[in-house]
């Protein structure tokens, strides 16, 4: 099992964002996080790579248990994250980007004297990652100056710069338009293959996009678990189509 | 191109400026090349890191004090030996400092830099035997490479041997700083300065880089401080006050913050500019804070930023 969490809780005074959410994810799956807003998504998101400590509950990571510990320590235990409000660092080109993930990858963030340019090693890495994602032709332009869509993208690419071994994505397509949302999942999914990924979770409020993709689909509703299944078994449960899907949605 | 050009060109002027300048302007280069050092290490947590410290003058004090003991408490009189002890105490100092500091942010860091400057100036104004109090204590002339050059009247010895020491070891600082900003730290710390919430997440530890960032600035600063001895030949508490930290960030915003020799050029400019306002007005501070207000709001990105903002940007030209 690459992922699991047990009983997570998260309390934010009398608001329970959590309540019990329980799941797992094992090597070589795509599970999609659904739900409606304010189900708790983003908060269970959070909690899985380290941002927010859980009130009560454990997550633990390749049999290590990571609650809370933190972005940094977890990226470096290989799991990775991108962000539903695009994450990108403005003055630095795509290329620099995507360097600095793989300088961190290689732990030689804190080389002082050694030459960027002349690192081979982190070069190839951040070279590679933008040609996977379609970003090679514009890796000298700062990330600012990006459209919005490949902004997107170089969060997601600097994500899987890193080569983690389990990558959360929290809306990986919010703010792009319907015609670029299946080009930048089949962008994702051919990257996964070419790093070694072994599992992907996301959370995803485009149905077409989750029952494309995902082996497996856990709805939540106020903060609980409703329903952990795969794509068929969710379109056939009556609770999760009434809350979450919608019936037009589920007949398309 | 243009920038080596430039920067071939101004060194060249630099190492003639005693053959065709007057001693007075040749002399103000002196405090020019010092606080240039001061300033590429404070831009590396200004430009590249993104904390704007309003304390620095406590690292310049510390260099400068120390440089002031050796020479006036002990018969070492090597400039060599001065600049390494006062980069060690520079970084001592900046440890604890740096522990506390670097984890804020904004106003909140720049508060408690101006804190800790204002703890040091107070040390060194009433720690009368050890710091000579509001009287400061004398820097004697060091020797330069082991040169004592004790004959030497005290111009010729500022505006030779001692001039040219001094841009060599701004050259140095440059040199060595020009690797830090290019090397893999010096990617991080952008990464940190633009998104520290994103640089988390790609394993990057903003404290620990902000940490050694405030420590490299600190030993720049110190350092910086003890070239400025010399001149001065008198070493006070002012150096450590909070306004001589204040013109440090003056400088950096002068020259532009954005740019690996903007604070440099900002150094400069201050240093002549000062000198000329007040020879012409009395109330120079007026003077200078109707600029600093006109550099941020036409120039955020200071005199350097003005010459190259007029190229395309990047996107542009991609």
């Amino acid at each position: 099992m690459m992922l699991r969490a047990d009983g997570l809780t998260k309390r934010y005074g009398e608001f329970l964002a959590l309540d019990g959410v329980s799941l797992t994810v094992g090597e070589g799956e795509f599970v999609s996080i659904i739900g409606p807003n304010g189900a708790g998504k983003s908060t269970l998101i959070n909690v899985l790579t380290g941002v927010i400590r859980p009130s009560s509950g454990s997550v633990r990571f390749k049999e290590r248990e990571v609650a809370g510990i933190g972005p940094v320590r977890l990226a470096r235990l290989g799991m990775a994250r991108s962000f539903q409000l695009v994450q990108i660092f403005p003055d630095l080109t795509v290329l620099e980007t995507l360097q600095a993930a793989v300088v961190s990858r290689l732990g030689r963030g804190t080389r002082l004297f050694t030459s960027l340019a002349a690192d081979r090693e982190v070069q190839a890495g951040a070279l590679e990652v933008a040609e996977l994602f379609g970003l090679a032709e514009r890796r000298h332009v700062p990330a600012r100056h990006l459209p919005q869509g490949d902004k997107k993208l170089l969060d997601v690419a600097s994500a899987f710069a890193l080569k983690p071994e389990i990558i959360l994505l929290d809306e990986p397509t919010s703010g792009v338009s319907t015609a670029d949302k299946t080009a930048i999942m089949e962008t994702l999914v051919a990257a996964s293959r070419r790093v070694g990924l072994r599992a992907i979770i996301q959370v995803e409020h485009d149905m077409d996009i989750v029952f494309a993709y995902s082996d497996r689909i856990v709805a939540l509703h106020q903060g609980k678990v409703l329903a952990d299944d795969a794509p068929a078994a969710i379109l056939s449960d009556q609770r999760v189509i009434d809350t979450v899907i919608g019936r037009r949605a589920a007949r398309s | 191109m243009k920038r080596a050009f430039a920067l071939v060109a101004a060194t060249a002027a630099v190492a003639v400026a005693p053959f065709v300048v007057g001693t007075y302007h040749v002399l103000l280069m002196l405090p020019f090349m010092a606080y240039a050092v001061v300033l590429l290490g404070l831009n590396l947590l200004f430009g590249y890191a993104g904390l704007v410290s309003f304390g620095h003058a406590l690292f310049v004090g510390i260099g400068a004090y120390t440089g002031a003991f050796i020479t006036s408490h002990t018969k070492i009189r090597s400039l060599e030996v001065i600049l390494l002890a006062a980069g060690v105490l520079g970084a001592l100092a900046a440890v604890p400092v740096a522990a506390l500091c670097v984890r804020y942010v904004k106003i909140y860091f720049g508060m408690l830099t101006l804190a800790f400057g204002m703890v040091f100036y107070t040390f060194v104004l009433k720690f009368y035997r050890l710091t000579g109090g509001d009287e400061g204590t004398p820097f004697l002339r060091p020797a330069l490479l082991g040169l004592g050059l004790e004959a030497m009247p005290k111009i010729d010895y500022l505006t030779g041997p001692f001039y040219y020491y001094s841009m060599a070891v701004l050259g140095l600082a440059m040199l060595v700083m020009w690797r830090i900003v290019r090397s893999p730290f010096g990617l991080c710390l952008r990464t940190i300065r633009d998104n520290p919430g994103k640089a988390e997440t790609l394993g990057i530890g903003v404290t620990r880089y902000r940490f050694l960032a405030f420590v490299i600035s600190a030993v720049y600063a110190a350092v910086g401080g003890a070239l400025l001895g010399p001149p001065i030949g008198n070493v006070d508490p002012t150096l450590a006050y909070w306004t001589h930290s204040g013109n440090l960030v003056f400088m950096t915003l002068l020259g532009g913050f954005a740019s690996f020799f903007g604070p440099v050029v900002g150094a400069f400019v201050f240093i002549y500019l000062q000198n000329w306002v007040m020879s012409v007005v009395e109330y120079w501070r007026l003077v200078f804070g109707a600029i600093l207000a006109l550099i941020v709001i036409f120039a955020p990105e200071g005199l350097v930023g003005l010459v190259t903002r007029r190229r395309p940007a990047p996107a542009a030209r991609a």
